[in-house]
């Protein structure tokens, strides 16, 4: 049956909206949609904020999912991570704190994740390692800095936590080289 | 003498010495303990440490420990060594935990390994206490009771990780002191110990021991490229509530591997349980050799006593 002239019109117009749905979400659009730069303070205590320049790093990583997984729907490159979710679609929470919890050995954590026999992901790392595993990770591969105070400073509850006071010999104390 | 003959006293010997033996084994069979059911454990993974020292730092503030010679983010003691540079850094009085860096071959990143106690399911600080100030909780906690403790320092000579120390600055009532796994102000809580909730890289993970044993063989399977296909402390010295996973041979951290898997006191509890054997048979043995030997005139003398007695 040839295609009258208005089927292919309505076939193109409809290939270019559908395109349109998904491109952005993988492009150009997402510069609009995610932030440039992110404060990471939920943990500060020892030591301050993180100002994460999210838009460099963004230049710097292939793929979303090395920082983000699955959760952006983008190529998934960890063959782990892919031999489920290679088609997994976009989630609604891609933040890290969204799925690592602040407090992972908590009692009834603990208790919730362990009753779950079915729970694939049960060595999921707390929130402060995910950030910091991934994070000296990439940055020992890039031979970016490392040191803590390189990323956040220590705070005055930190100077106090870590025994600044103590008789110092002068030696260290930079926290450069983990 | 009456009421007690030298068969029935024979008799009363073998029967007690048969129930000495049965307890014997009972004791033996208890170096097969394979831990609490709902002991808790924490799984140490060197690939993950920085050596950041912060569960030094958490491990002080915790402990109330005195404050160091030097601030916990000085790296430098990393280079301290003792005994002619054979020994590295080790737990003391004011120390319950210490990292150390190890340069490993086949890595490029120096690796670290954080030591204390590592709470033995059947520790052997506690077989060795003869006023027994230690107990085994059933959290999987070792603690100690320093009122009890004499100062005698057996545990320190049993301990094969030679974590006990004592407090040799104290002139009067010297102590032991080490690691308790932060069991009276955190784990008795359910909360993890205070460097578990310090380490920035998950290097230390906290759970019942059971599942860590899952989870570490997991991460093996996973990553064998990465690990060391053994998890420490699942089998020596009948299993440590600390198991430790690395990506370098475990002898380059300084980690014994020659180690026993037996628990210590199965070294011991064979002869020790014959102890109360020896006690309660030779002297009923003996004795019977002796009265054998001797029976003639005993008898003849007991013959001469009774009817004496009869008469009073």
């Amino acid at each position: 049956m040839p295609c009258s002239r208005s089927t292919i019109f309505i076939t193109i117009i409809f290939a270019i909206m559908s395109l349109m749905t998904i491109l952005p979400e993988r492009a150009t659009g997402e510069r609009g949609r995610i932030p440039t730069e992110i404060e990471i303070g939920s943990l500060a205590g020892l030591f301050g904020e993180v100002y994460f320049d999210h838009e460099m790093h963004l230049d710097l990583a292939d793929t979303c999912s090395e920082c983000h997984h699955h959760t952006l729907g983008s190529y998934v490159i960890d063959e782990d991570c892919a031999r489920c979710h290679r088609e997994s679609e976009p989630t609604e929470e891609v933040s890290c704190g969204g799925c690592h919890t602040a407090d992972p050995f908590s009692a009834e954590y603990l208790k919730t994740k362990m009753e779950d026999p079915n729970l694939y992901h049960n060595d999921k790392p707390g929130l402060k390692a995910a950030y910091h595993l991934n994070c000296v990770a990439c940055h020992r591969e890039m031979g970016a800095p490392t040191g803590c105070q390189d990323c956040h400073e220590r705070t005055a509850a930190g100077d106090s936590y870590y025994r600044a006071d103590a008789m110092a010999s002068g030696v260290g104390g930079t926290g450069k080289e983990h | 003498m009456k009421g007690i003959t030298r068969r029935k006293f024979i008799l009363a010997g073998m029967w007690g010495a048969t129930a000495v033996i049965m307890n014997g084994k009972a004791a033996h069979g208890k170096a097969d303990f394979e831990g609490y059911p709902e002991g808790m454990g924490v799984l140490v993974d060197l690939t993950r440490c920085v050596g950041c020292r912060t569960c030094e730092a958490a491990c002080n503030n915790e402990q109330n420990l005195p404050v160091p010679d030097r601030p916990f983010y000085d790296q430098s003691v990393f280079d301290e060594v003792h005994h002619d540079g054979k020994q590295k850094r080790r737990t003391d009085e004011n120390a319950y935990t210490v990292v150390n860096r190890y340069d490993a071959e086949g890595s490029e990143e120096a690796v670290y390994r954080k030591i204390q106690c590592n709470h033995c399911n059947e520790p052997a600080c506690l077989t060795s206490c003869f006023v027994s100030a230690y107990t085994k909780t059933k959290e999987g906690a070792v603690i100690y009771n320093p009122k009890a403790c004499v100062g005698c320092r057996n545990c320190m000579i049993a301990c094969p990780f030679r974590i006990p120390a004592y407090t040799y600055s104290k002139a009067l009532n010297p102590v032991i002191k080490k690691c308790i796994f932060c069991y009276d102000t955190r784990l008795v809580n359910g909360q993890p110990p205070a460097c578990i909730e310090a380490c920035p890289m998950e290097v230390l993970t906290f759970g019942h021991r059971d599942d860590l044993i899952k989870i570490a063989h997991e991460r093996i399977r996973m990553h064998p490229d990465v690990y060391i296909d053994h998890l420490y402390g699942e089998r020596e010295v009948g299993g440590t509530a600390w198991m430790y996973l690395s990506g370098v041979p475990f002898e380059q951290v300084g980690i014994d591997t020659t180690l026993q898997k037996d628990p210590i006191l199965s070294n011991a509890s064979e002869f020790l349980s014959n102890v109360p054997v020896v006690l309660a048979v030779w002297p009923a043995l003996f004795m019977g050799f002796h009265l054998l030997a001797t029976g003639d005139n005993r008898e003849s003398g007991e013959e001469n006593h009774e009817p004496e007695r009869k008469e009073e």
